[in-house]
């Protein structure tokens, strides 16, 4: 490295390496039609998704639209609190501003019927028994407690049932889930 | 949907950033520390501040860091009437670019007045620094116009 040349009056002192800079950024956040519907319903220990109009996909958490077709999506339907995961992460390094114990599972969590998944906490499994197609279920806050936001659920945690074949768990189903697709 | 149904909730988003700082920007924040300024020497003799690791046209290394003055020139400048919560000052001031005796380009500092009636391009101003300082460009608390009782 090219040595820099520094004036007497700081040469002999300890350097600064480091500088703080912190990024804040305050939003108010106000959901479109979609996901207000779905956290009304959240409020009351209901998940609800989206039907594409164009294969029957079910995507949770509803956005209002199809992505793969830029389609409106209105139509929700109820799905049940069972899933499975479809890949995961254990986390074994603290991140600044957040409070979970280590080590800690997030997951990809594809509820039965759903076409995609959603990202949410995996917890009640040591990290070593964590497995993709692993069977899930919800556990949510006490009913006091239920609002409308992401946090009514606290984390998910096996079931115990037989797990889902590997090929058809997470995105890896979806080709065999296929809707609509008589070649499928 | 009326809009005084429609859902709405703060969203806060944060993140605590470090960033290290190597030996050309180190060494101008520790100068900060020690209230020096700090810039770097190109080849044709102009001084940048704040100095960089590499001259920004011919992106030569940079090597020769130099001690500037501590007063200098505002060269434009412009009136903020009500700083931002996350601004570093809580009261009216101008934001202005200053060209400090013995370098070649300005740079962005607050100066601290009370009204815009006191601000005029090419007016003098000299620094202040804050008593503690840590090495951060926050060390310098602002500007104040030359003359006016600033040691």
């Amino acid at each position: 490295m090219t040595e820099i040349q520094i004036p007497s009056s700081i040469r002999n002192l300890e350097q600064v390496q480091s500088v703080r800079t912190p990024i804040r950024m305050e939003y108010t956040f106000t959901p479109g039609v979609a996901a207000q519907t779905y956290l009304r319903e959240f409020g009351n220990k209901k998940i609800l998704g989206n039907v594409s109009p164009v294969d029957g996909a079910i995507l949770v958490p509803p956005r209002g639209a199809d992505p793969r077709y830029g389609v409106l999506c209105d139509e929700f339907v109820e799905m049940p609190h069972t899933g499975h995961v479809g890949s995961f992460c254990v986390t074994n390094v603290p991140i600044p501003g957040r409070e979970l114990e280590l080590p800690y599972i997030s997951a990809w969590i594809f509820l039965d019927g759903a076409d995609i998944g959603f990202l949410n906490l995996v917890a009640e499994c040591p990290p070593e028994e964590c497995r993709i197609g692993m069977r899930v279920e919800a556990v949510w806050k006490p009913d006091d407690e239920i609002g409308m936001t992401a946090e009514n659920i606290l984390y998910w945690r096996p079931t115990g049932e037989p797990d889902l074949p590997f090929d058809e768990a997470g995105v890896r189903g979806w080709h065999v889930r296929k809707h609509g697709d008589s070649d499928a | 949907m009326n809009p005084e149904d429609r859902l709405s909730a703060p969203l806060v988003l944060e993140y605590p950033f470090t960033r290290t700082t190597g030996p050309v920007i180190g060494a101008f924040m520790t100068g900060l520390r020690e209230k020096v300024l700090l810039g770097i020497k190109r080849k044709d003799g102009s001084v940048l501040l704040p100095p960089t690791e590499y001259d920004p046209e011919t992106s030569e290394d940079l090597t020769e860091m130099v001690e500037i003055g501590q007063s200098g020139e505002v060269t434009t400048w412009t009136w903020v009437q009500e700083p931002r919560d996350q601004s570093p000052w809580n009261s009216p001031h101008a934001l202005a670019m200053i060209l400090l005796d013995g370098a070649d380009t300005p740079f962005i500092h607050a100066v601290l007045v009370d009204n815009a009636d006191l601000m005029r391009t090419g007016m003098r101003v000299s620094i202040k620094w804050k008593e503690e300082t840590e090495g951060h460009i926050q060390d310098i608390e602002g500007f104040i116009p030359e003359g006016n009782g600033n040691d």
